[in-house]
């Protein structure tokens, strides 16, 4: 049980800082899933920052958003939004694609 | 088919590995299969109920709300490992030798049971919700139903059977050794989830990811390769993990070990004359 108090309070104590709104100069992003697939399918955004990323899911069936280029994995249920953060990534290419629809849901984040 | 049963697969290879290393740590006490069948059907139960709000469960707390619960879920999964652990190198000496001297399972109290049954229920929780959105996923899209559910049931029936081949294996392990190699593999897997757990606050940009990338180990071997994938899943391998990942690995580790270390170590010498063997 202690532990478990424990690790409640360092969750707390970890997310207290973080809840403040992203600030205005954090880049932020939009990737909209329709059909299976991502628009647009190369996004690019600037290298050393800390980017926003808001995944748009306008499909009615759930996706997993799922990068290991960009150690991400993310349940995004049908016709909802979800926000993650990414990097600071340097220059580069960053692979994604959508775990349950591998074959269409592709795409790269560059970063230059 | 075959593709919805590969994903299945995946995700319940972690909840199978996880299950089979917690039966495996749970030998010899009586009752343990009661308290990890009822773990795995509350997991059930709870995946479902998750994975039915999983649109409001995204939205909370300003969109990190599925990072907070994947994180919460493994930490609270470390927590009950870590106090497992502790129990055992008080209490497993003791275990071990009634094992040998009564010749069957042996009753040690429910309390290490509940912990270990919580353990089942946070793994299955954790993987049943997403394999729940993803079948819905499929067959919302109008993927025939038969093809669909015969590929889910040889996912899961093929996660389950490398489950039990682990167990298996497990149980080969000579007794005197066993509750030590099963201690280990506690305490890596409690590791490997935490690390985890940082990956997902990191994700929700609620904690810093220090050095983005420690080591490149991906050469040598991929972590979704499917070695990769095993060797994450038991002992939290990552080819290119952040400088929090491996912080939260090595506070674990020296964290349960040291807790171990302390509680074994005041047990032993209490009951050192009055050793069974």
């Amino acid at each position: 049980m202690r532990f478990m108090s424990a690790s409640a309070a360092l969750l707390l104590a970890l997310s207290v800082p973080g809840l403040s709104p992203a600030r205005a100069d954090d880049g932020a992003y939009v990737l909209t899933i329709k059909d299976h697939r991502f628009e647009p399918g190369e996004l690019t955004v600037p290298v050393d920052k800390r980017v926003q990323l808001t995944i748009d899911n306008q499909d009615a069936t759930a996706e997993e958003f799922e990068s290991h280029d960009l150690r991400v994995e993310k349940v995004i249920a049908g016709h909802t939004k979800g926000t993650i953060w990414v990097g600071p990534l340097p220059a580069g290419e960053y692979k994604f694609f959508g775990e349950f629809h591998e074959d269409t849901a592709k795409g790269k984040l560059i970063a230059k | 088919m075959l593709g919805s049963a590969l994903i299945v697969f995946r995700e319940v290879l972690e909840a199978a590995l996880i299950i089979a290393i917690v039966l495996g740590a749970s030998r010899g006490v009586a009752g343990r299969g009661r308290w990890v069948s009822g773990g795995i059907l509350a997991g059930v139960l709870g995946a479902m109920v998750v994975a039915a709000f999983a649109g409001a469960i995204a939205g909370a707390v300003q969109g990190r709300g599925q990072e907070l619960l994947n994180a919460g879920i493994l930490l609270a999964a470390v927590a009950m490992l870590a106090w497992h652990n502790v129990w055992m190198s008080a209490h497993g000496r003791q275990v071990a030798a009634q094992m040998k001297t009564v010749g069957h399972d042996v009753s040690v109290g429910a309390k290490p049971l509940s912990a270990l049954a919580l353990v089942t229920l946070f793994a299955v929780l954790r993987e049943g919700s997403e394999t729940a959105l993803f079948l819905f996923s499929l067959s919302a899209s109008g993927a025939g139903g038969n093809a669909l559910l015969v590929g889910g049931l040889l996912g899961m029936a093929a996660g389950a059977g490398v489950g039990f081949v682990l167990y298996r294996g497990l149980l080969a392990i000579p007794i005197g050794r066993f509750f030590s190699v099963t201690g280990w593999l506690v305490l890596l897997l409690a590791a490997g989830l935490a690390a985890n757990a940082a990956g997902y606050l990191n994700q929700a940009g609620l904690v810093p990811s220090l050095v983005r990338q420690v080591w490149d180990s991906g050469w040598l071997l991929q972590q979704d390769s499917w070695l990769g994938t095993l060797l994450h899943i038991l002992i939290g391998y990552n080819d290119r993990p952040m400088g929090i990942q491996v912080t939260f690995y090595l506070a674990t580790l020296v964290g349960i070990y040291g807790l171990m270390w302390l509680f074994g170590n005041g047990r032993s010498r209490a009951s050192a004359p009055q050793r069974a063997t």
